[in-house]
């Protein structure tokens, strides 16, 4: 179980973080010995990693293009990480400038740096909470001033449920988000399975283990679940460069990205 | 729009040759893939272009400008997140092939990249090398720059999450503290071997110690006198680590000697690891808590106006003395009510009703206070005296008859003198033989008793008499059920004529077959259905009954065998007792004169008018009227002529005295006979009851008595044993 959120979240940096590993994955120097260190090891035994990192990624930021041409403003980014570039608040504001975005992340360190680097922007708002409570996502004082939830909006959980086990309940928590959106909302969402490579998913949920977010691999059809009351919208849940790519995006092998990827419409 | 170009394009190339867009495309599907941050494909072509004519436009600038365009360039690639090493190598290859023909510059391509670059590199390309070198050290240097902003951000981001955790911390640790100090509970906190560590100022106040005497005393110091023993067991199991936490009531000795009744809730506090490291004590004073719940026990079990014991507590008591009593032993309850207590309330109103209970109250607390007894009130004007131990009744009966005395004894309620008396039941038994609540109904049924002796009386239970009245109520309440149901039977016994043995009539007898009690004869019930007023439709229904079955036997006829049927007192008064007979005829068809209705001596004394028309009524539909058991009332002799009679049924008794023909006792012969002639003289005709003996009807036939009925003549049966009714004796 997870601590109580009222008893104050503990910074150890002896221990790898999700996020800045995964910011290491991307490039990133967001990060510190201890993340580097995890990582090189994850990228040894799987050396796609980086690659699935950046089709994650990108399919986010198609993900968000696709809403904000649909008219979508408002977004709720849940398991934000370390923005690293092409934010969603980037690539929503592209679209539409009014657009408002509240990245929430559990991880204290993530939320720290984002709020460095969103600074006093008016339209964005950073939170530390943890998905897993989600009422305490939803009746955030921040999210409240910066989202109407009597409006459609987006919550994404990309690459986030993953480090959620069943004994926390991440069906539950994506059902109690759903039934607080208002119509015409979508749930952006990607998740990690081992159905792509067998063979590597295992050593590498072991590797994350060590991380205060291990992670939990999940089946096309276990992750199909987390759509329930919600409309697939074209192409479905599918490999993660297979969602609507780039006219160019050539995708060689996409069940190795070993991520489904699906975008979803609450009627 | 940019898309990887190969030969096929040639054609194309040749018509409208563009060699920066060509290598623009032949950089961009160099680098595709090798930003971390991947970006839209035309986003990057855009870029690219943009950076090549940066280059173009460069190349043939003084050095030191050349160089700083190139470094920006390598910084805009990092820029824009290739950042990847490979993103550098790539562009190397990719622009050391040469520079494109177009601007003023020349350049070198790869001779299978078209026609658009020039086909012999003759001497490198020397500027543009340069140039491209440039290149390499802006993104070295830009990459090496962002590494170290990156670095330092998240580095900064760690720092403002810790300082943001501490703070956290901190504002929690100052909740608890802030907690702690303004707490109206007392906690206290302890270590595991009994030593205090800290107590927050409310328990310092409800003790009356400074902080430094409890820091002073170890956690068994605070051991009070009256504790029981269970209390420190509990605390040892804690301490020890086999329960998490106690929670009771205990008293602590205050600084000044006074004790407190405290709440206590002691927890036992683990670390990380579940070993157990401090003890948590809640301490909270429930001094007037108690004393309040205690008042409230008292309400809760006393009577409110006098102060005694309620009804809830004398059962409880009473449950007590049961449940402790010895093999053998006795008890013994005294219970009474006041007579006319009603009419004290009506006339003098309920408050004074309200002093006289109390005043009540008082005298009976004198009497038996002495000898260590309590008194309850049970509600309304009733008390209650529980004698336990008792060795007889007498000791009860003396009690009682004090009770009485000093109940007796008139009051004085506001000047004026208010007398009021009591009945009391008295019940003794064994306790063995009884229980609690047979006990109360059976003092509750004595004083009914009581008071239908009158005033001021006391009874004692009797158990045959409460047995008798219980059978009594019991079938009483069970009749209307049996008479619904199936349960009620007729008999019927005949009436035979003397002279010839043939029959005269048969007499209808109502039976209850009782699923208990078996068969019952009218005697166990019919008086109870006369007090309960069943009587009207038991008899209703034993009419018509009677009717059915006579008609089954003998058909319709004035003359023959009549039914006999007996009807009650209370029936002769039922205004609908006509029509009811006359229903039952035309229902049956049989003949009026064939049914004859049996009714006693006393129903008819005194008769009031309604009677008479009734008894003229009946007689003029043509149905027999009989005076049934004649000899036992008044046997006044003048009412037989007022009434419209045709048959007198001569009670049992007066033939005990003609059982055998020798030793007949000769007043009882003469007796009869006057009887006899008297009736025939009134136009009536006699049928002996009770006749057991060939003597019986000898004699009674000599005395020319008409008819006789008894065991001798045949039995009450079932109407089945229809055949042997009619043969003759
Ligand atoms: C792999 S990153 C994904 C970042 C971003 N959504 C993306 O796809 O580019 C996962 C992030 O989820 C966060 N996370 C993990 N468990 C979480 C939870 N229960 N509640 C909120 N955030 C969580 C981690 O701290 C990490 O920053």
């Amino acid at each position: 179980m997870h601590r109580p959120s009222w008893v104050p979240a503990e910074v150890d940096l002896s221990r790898p973080s999700a996020a800045r590993v995964y910011d290491y994955y991307l490039g990133g120097s967001h990060n510190l010995e201890v993340d580097r260190r995890m990582a090189r090891e994850a990228i040894s035994l799987w050396p796609d990693l980086p690659a699935i990192m950046q089709a994650n990624r990108a399919f986010l930021r198609r993900a968000v293009r696709y809403l904000a041409g649909r008219g979508i403003t408002q977004f709720l980014d849940i398991g934000s990480g370390i923005p690293t570039v092409g934010n969603v608040h980037e690539a929503a504001q592209q679209a539409h400038p009014g657009a408002r975005v509240v990245y929430v992340d559990s991880d204290p360190v993530a939320v720290a740096h984002s709020r460095a680097i969103l600074g006093g922007d008016e339209q964005t708002a950073v939170v530390h909470a943890d998905l897993r409570e989600a009422e305490t996502v939803l009746e955030d004082p921040a999210v409240r001033a910066t989202l109407d939830l009597d409006q459609p909006i987006a919550v994404l959980v990309v690459a986030v449920l993953h480090f959620v086990s069943e004994e926390d309940d991440p069906f539950g928590a994506v059902a109690r988000i759903r039934d607080r959106l208002a119509p015409g909302s979508h749930l952006v969402l990607s998740h990690a399975s081992d159905e792509g490579r067998p063979d590597a998913a295992a050593s590498h949920r072991e590797l994350y283990s060590r991380t205060p977010t291990p992670m939990t691999m999940r089946s096309r059809d276990e992750i199909a679940r987390f759509f329930d009351g919600f409309e697939l919208v074209d192409p479905g849940l599918v490999w993660l460069p297979l969602w609507r790519p780039d006219a160019s995006d050539a995708a060689q092998h996409p069940e190795r990205t070993t991520g489904f990827a699906g975008v979803g419409r609450r009627g | 729009m940019a898309g990887r170009r190969d030969g096929g394009d040639r054609a194309d190339a040749a018509v409208q040759p563009d060699p920066v867009g060509a290598l623009t495309a032949r950089w961009a599907a160099a680098v595709a893939g090798t930003s971390y941050v991947p970006l839209p494909p035309d986003e990057v072509a855009e870029l690219l272009r943009g950076l090549l004519h940066r280059l173009l436009a460069a190349v043939d600038e003084p050095p030191l400008r050349q160089a700083s365009v190139g470094k920006q360039v390598g910084a805009a690639l990092v820029d824009a997140h290739f950042t990847n090493p490979q993103s550098l190598s790539q562009t190397l290859c990719v622009l050391l092939d040469g520079r494109p023909a177009a601007g003023a510059a020349g350049g070198r391509g790869e001779p299978s990249g078209g026609g658009e670059v020039l086909p012999d590199p003759a001497p490198p390309d020397r500027r543009w090398n340069a140039l491209v070198a440039t290149v390499a050290e802006g993104f070295s240097a830009a990459l090496q720059e962002r590494a170290l902003c990156e670095q330092e951000e998240i580095l900064a981001a760690a720092a403002a999450a810790r300082e943001q955790a501490s703070e956290a911390l901190h504002v929690s640790q100052e909740r608890f503290r802030a907690v702690f100090e303004g707490a109206t509970i007392g906690i206290g906190i302890g270590d595991l071997e009994g030593r205090i560590l800290d107590v927050n100022p409310a328990l310092m106040r409800l003790l009356g110690h400074p902080i430094e005497e409890f820091r002073r005393r170890s956690v068994q110091e605070f051991m009070h006198p009256a504790d029981v023993e269970h209390v420190w067991r509990l605390y040892g199991e804690l301490i020890r680590g086999e329960r998490d936490h106690f929670r009771l009531e205990k008293q602590f000795l205050k600084s000044d000697g006074e004790s407190v009744w405290t709440d206590l809730t002691v927890s036992l506090l683990r670390d990380g690891d579940g070993r157990p490291r401090y003890q948590l004590a809640l301490i909270h004073d429930v001094t007037t808590l108690r004393h309040l719940r205690r008042q409230l026990e008292f309400e809760a079990q006393h009577d409110a106006l006098t102060g005694l014991p309620n009804r809830r507590t004398f059962l409880a008591h009473l449950d007590a003395v049961f449940g402790q009593a010895s093999p053998g032993a006795r008890a013994g309850l005294c219970y009474l009510d006041l007579d006319g207590f009603k009419a004290v309330n009506d006339t003098l109103g309920h408050e004074v009703g309200d002093q006289l209970l109390v005043a009540v109250a008082q005298r009976l607390v004198s009497v038996v206070r002495d000898r260590g007894l309590s008194v309850a009130r049970l509600g309304g004007d009733e008390f209650v005296v529980l004698v336990p131990g008792t060795s007889d009744s007498g000791q009860l009966v003396a009690l009682a008859e004090e009770v009485l005395a000093a109940v007796a004894q008139p009051v004085q309620l506001g000047g004026r003198r208010v007398e009021i008396t009591a009945s009391v039941g008295v019940v003794e038994r064994s306790i063995a033989d009884i229980d609690p609540a047979e006990l109360l109904r059976a003092a509750d049924m004595t004083l009914y008793w009581a008071k239908a002796d009158g005033r001021s009386q006391w009874a004692l239970f009797e158990p045959e008499r409460n047995a008798r009245e219980i059978t009594r109520y019991r079938l009483s309440s069970a009749l209307p059920a049996a008479l619904a149901g199936e349960d009620l039977r007729v008999h019927y016994q005949p009436l035979r004529r003397l002279a010839d043995g043939r029959l005269h009539g048969v007499e209808a007898l109502v039976r209850w077959e009782h699923p208990r009690m078996g068969l019952l004869g009218p005697g166990s019930f019919v008086g109870l259905a006369e007090e309960s007023g069943m009587i009207v439709p038991l008899g209703r229904h034993v009419l018509r009954a009677a009717c059915r079955q006579a008609f089954s036997w003998f058909g319709a006829g004035r003359s023959g065998p009549f039914v006999s049927v007996n009807l009650a007192t209370r029936q002769l008064r039922d205004e609908h007792l006509v029509d009811d007979v006359r229903i039952a005829l035309a229902d049956s068809g049989l003949h009026p004169q064939q049914l004859q209705l049996e009714i006693t001596e006393s129903a008819v004394i005194g008769t009031d008018p309604l009677t008479g028309h009734t008894l003229d009524a009946l007689a003029g539909m043509g149905v027999r009227l009989a005076i049934d058991d004649f000899g036992t009332g008044y046997s006044n002799l003048a009412y037989l002529r007022r009434l419209p009679l045709a048959e007198l049924k001569l009670d049992g008794s007066f033939l005990r005295g003609l059982r055998s023909v020798d030793a007949a006792d000769p007043v009882d012969v003469q007796l009869v006979g006057s009887i006899v002639s008297l009736a025939h003289l009134l136009g009536l005709t006699v049928t002996a009851e009770g006749v057991e003996t060939q003597a019986q009807v000898t004699i009674l036939r000599e005395l020319d008595c008409d008819a006789g009925q008894g065991t001798y003549l045949g039995r009450p049966a079932d109407p089945a044993d229809l055949g042997r009714l009619l043969d003759p004796v």
